[in-house]
């Protein structure tokens, strides 16, 4: 895969009420790259879920540390073949990640809360996590005008 | 995000506009669980029609808004669900959990 220098970089801090801005930013960006209505609102939601997840567990809410997302239109090596995706890596430097922790609810129970992840795994066609040195490192992938999943998750 | 509240007889309907995510969810918890357990309002409707997006906590929120009335005997509807928060509600499976209206004239009028 090559770059096609279509690149949006956000270094936020991690306060809830940027994520409003994190929103319009991504959402404009998944516009500009080809996305479908419904696959721009996808991805949003996965970016909003994944930075509310790192204000809330990896920062415990202090609202004053460091998120960086990264948002790349990455081309098909060869000009033609396959389409292209949108690399989404997201960098924080709180607790590790640690999935076995993680309380995600069954969605046939009816209660609140455990439901972030199921949003990232549903709006996106790729999922994984791991950690380099102090950071944490989400990485998410969605096909342009990809309908549907187009692999599993991995990692995490 | 805005929240109002109009209070008719044994209904109050919560006006939200704007975005329902981590930053105001805990209001919207807060605003909710109050007016059914302490005001014991038996109907509460929350037109959500100008909520243009919504996150996974304010999911939660109108869950635990759901759970209180149910505990209470009481009734908790959605209205005015915009295409953004049907989805989220579907991804959660929850859309047919909750008693869903079209409009208010709808959710008043049901029994």
């Amino acid at each position: 895969m090559k770059g096609s220098g279509l690149l949006l970089k956000l270094e936020v801090s991690s306060d809830p009420r940027l994520l409003c801005v994190v929103r319009a930013a991504v959402e404009n960006f998944t516009e500009i790259c080809g996305f479908s209505p419904p696959a721009c609102r996808a991805v949003t939601r996965a970016v909003d879920e994944a930075v509310a997840n790192v204000i809330r567990h990896a920062y415990g809410n202090k609202p004053d540390q460091w998120i960086e997302i990264t948002c790349r239109l990455v081309e098909p090596e060869v000009a033609g073949q396959g389409v292209p995706s949108l690399e989404i890596v997201m960098l924080d430097e709180g607790v590790p990640f640690e999935p076995d922790k993680v309380k995600e609810r069954s969605l046939d129970e009816v209660k609140p809360g455990g439901l972030g992840l199921h949003f990232i795994r549903d709006s996106m066609d790729l999922m994984e996590h791991r950690r380099v040195g102090k950071q944490n490192q989400l990485r998410l992938v969605k096909q342009v005008k990809a309908e549907k999943p187009i692999q599993a998750c991995e990692g995490e | 995000m805005e929240m109002s509240a109009r209070r008719l007889e044994k209904v109050t309907i919560f006006d939200i506009t704007g975005h329902i995510d981590l930053a105001n969810s805990p209001e919207v918890r807060k605003t909710v669980l109050k007016e059914l357990r302490e005001l014991k309002t038996p109907r509460v409707i929350m037109n959500l029609k100008a909520v243009k997006y919504i996150d996974s906590s304010g999911v939660a929120s109108l869950v635990e808004g759901l759970k209180a009335s149910r505990d209470l005997g009481s009734r908790f509807i959605l209205i005015g669900l915009s295409a953004s928060a049907r989805e989220v509600l579907q991804l959660s499976r929850l859309l047919k959990v909750f008693e869903v209206y079209d409009d208010e004239e709808q959710a008043l009028s049901s029994q």
